[in-house]
């Protein structure tokens, strides 16, 4: 995959900034991710403005459909509840989780993966091991498991889907590390005295970065998609409204009102999608071979 | 060395890997759910409605609850040495055999889910390859791009309205029609038809990404010098593609298609409870919320051996694909 190059970290530093944003600007799948995730961001910080109480109040007739009641322009759900306003809330609590999961998964993975890429031996041997290991377990098995063993809230979740993701960017990471231990820039290091966790930290780690960025958009649209599949199936936070529920809870009138469904899909389909289309831009402005040259 | 001398090794050095890496898989799951709040025993007495304190001794002692967590694994261990892996109390049955009865449902849904994911995407990828920047490339990038962003569940919610309750073309619940006693031709006809909504759900995420992927790496492989040489051969343009750009463009897929083989059991879960599929996935859903630790255990570590096997397969497919990679 094309994440998993190595990314000439030069040639980013070597742009100055205007040329790098120029280059952002001029690729278009860049900037209409990037609109789209404002959208939903400003949706979501703004969401008790927009739509004030709780979203998981009873507030209008059943099963309105959108555009019927004005007052409730995407329609009700089968207890009344205002729609616009759970999707706008729920808006809240994906990105929350999936922001938060992958801060997680992106330590553990950044931490083992700069560690055994740099030391290698022994320590890489059991640590990849360690990785294999966890890529046998399936991601979403694990995640219903750790759930099971917490309780059901937004911050289990969050740290059990990103303890299921940090393989792939451990692996991603220990390549970088392998390649730029023998740099010459870290052999001067070497030869200057440092030790290893500054050679780590302050030599290498800022040159590896390129292609975690990169990982990082697929790392936040997993974990949305992993939420929404958890809370699908009733193991979400039952105080949160999250998009997953709301499918869900409109699962049982997938027949009259699929509307319920239809709507609540589209906005985790859309989130996700800004944050591929991001995720492509930014691979394809740091990594100029990947993209169409 | 003969081709299939080769294939004997790759295989053989596979099994060498996976022998440790199930043990691995072992520990780490008992040790996860021994960390699970209440056991079997807590299990027993809330069906039964109540039960004493002495009675709740009793139950531990019988499943060996009361040991040491070392002693309990030990134990669990030379179980497995014996090919069983514990009584399920809920369902009255050993583990085993209930994991086998469910196994096969959703061995047939990967299956058939991944079989559809690797010939759409790689179909995908190659016209959207051999049409680069024009309108099919552009079209079949929008349509990948939207199966790459949505959940599979809703797709396959989606599409029981469409097929289901609007056209009223295809089954949505269940992996067979119950009491309609068929046989032969007509059984398979009957089964497939309940397959194709699961297996559309399941893969479309996947053929997101072998789309872009078999996409990609063609792109690559067409820049490449030996397919120059080829095209001055005189070979003819379609030939090329097939033998020389696919074949090469498919091991990065092969590869991907044995990372993903675990998130496609995960992915079963859900799209199992979507259209009440009897397999594995519901299983454990149901053994989650009935605290019945020994079917979980058992599923977790039969997904990864599955896993593991999948992935022993892999090492060999590429090893034929490219007769490069022999030793890694």
């Amino acid at each position: 995959m094309s994440a998993s190059s190595i990314v000439p970290v030069a040639a980013m530093r070597a742009a100055p900034r205007g040329r790098l944003l120029r280059a952002f600007l001029r690729n278009p799948a860049f900037v209409c991710g990037t609109l789209l995730l404002v959208v939903v961001v400003c949706l979501a910080i703004f969401a008790s403005w927009l739509f004030p109480g709780d979203p998981q109040d009873m507030v209008g007739s059943p099963l309105l459909w959108p555009f019927q009641d004005m007052q409730f322009p995407l329609g009700t759900d089968s207890l009344g509840r205002d729609v616009a306003s759970g999707l706008v809330h729920g808006a809240r609590v994906s990105l929350l989780v999936g922001v938060t999961a992958a801060a997680v998964g992106l330590a553990i993975g950044t931490l083992v993966g700069a560690v055994a890429g740099y030391f290698g031996g022994w320590i890489d041997a059991v640590l990849v091991r360690l990785m294999e290991l966890f890529q046998t377990v399936p991601p979403f098995l694990l995640v219903i498991v750790i759930v099971a063993i917490g309780t059901p809230s937004a911050v289990v979740i969050a740290l059990a889907i990103g303890l299921s993701s940090w393989p792939m960017v451990a692996r991603l990471v220990r390549a970088q590390f392998r390649s730029l231990r023998e740099a010459d820039f870290v052999t001067s290091a070497r030869a200057l005295g440092y030790g290893a966790p500054r050679i780590i930290l302050s030599e290498i780690l800022p040159n590896a970065l390129p292609p975690v960025i990169v990982a990082t958009s697929a790392m936040v649209a997993n974990a949305i998609l992993t939420e929404a599949g958890l809370s699908f199936l009733d193991m979400g936070d039952p105080n949160l409204v999250s998009w997953g529920g709301m499918i869900g809870d409109g699962r049982q009138f997938l027949r009259t009102a699929w509307f319920l469904t239809a709507l609540s899909g589209t906005a985790i389909a859309l989130t996700v999608l800004s944050l591929n289309l991001v995720g492509d831009g930014l691979n394809e402005v740091l990594d100029p071979r990947s993209g169409r040259s | 060395m003969s081709a299939l001398a080769r294939m004997a090794r790759t295989l053989r050095r596979s099994l060498l890997h996976a022998v440790p890496m199930a043990l691995g898989v072992v520990i780490l799951d008992f040790l996860l759910l021994r960390l699970m709040p209440g056991d079997a025993a807590d299990v027993i007495a809330g069906q039964s409605g109540s039960a004493t304190a002495a009675t709740m001794a009793m139950l531990r002692a019988e499943y060996g609850l009361d040991q040491p967590i070392l002693v309990q694994l030990i134990n669990y261990l030379d179980h497995l040495a014996h090919f069983s892996l514990g009584f399920s109390a809920h369902y009255n049955m050993g583990v085993l055999p209930l994991i086998m009865s469910r196994l096969p449902a959703t061995l047939s849904l990967m299956l058939a889910a991944l079989g559809m994911a690797l010939v759409i995407g790689i179909g995908f990828g190659m016209i959207m390859a051999s049409f680069e920047g024009r309108w099919p490339d552009r079209l079949l990038s929008l349509l990948v791009l939207l199966f790459y962003a949505t959940p599979g569940f809703w797709v396959g919610l989606m599409a029981v309205v469409l097929f289901s309750v609007k056209l009223g073309w295809l089954p949505s619940n269940g992996d067979m029609t119950i009491g309609a006693g068929l046989t032969g031709m007509g059984l398979l006809v009957d089964r497939a038809r309940y397959l194709v909504l699961p297996s559309l759900a399941l893969s479309s995420f996947f053929i997101a990404i072998y789309a872009r992927l078999t996409r990609a790496s063609m792109l690559e492989m067409q820049r490449q010098d030996f397919i120059r040489t080829a095209a001055s051969k005189g070979l003819h343009p379609l030939v090329i593609q097939l033998r020389h750009v696919l074949r090469n463009a498919l091991i990065p897929v092969t590869t991907v298609a044995g990372l993903h083989f675990a998130n496609l059991l995960g992915g079963a879960v859900v799209v199992e409870t979507v259209y009440g599929w009897p397999g594995l996935g519901r299983l454990a859903l149901d053994a989650v919320l009935g605290r019945d630790y020994n079917v979980l255990l058992g599923i977790l570590l039969m997904s990864s051996f599955v896993v593991i096997i999948a992935n022993a397969l892999v090492d060999v497919l590429q090893g034929w694909l490219d007769p490069r990679i022999r030793r890694r």
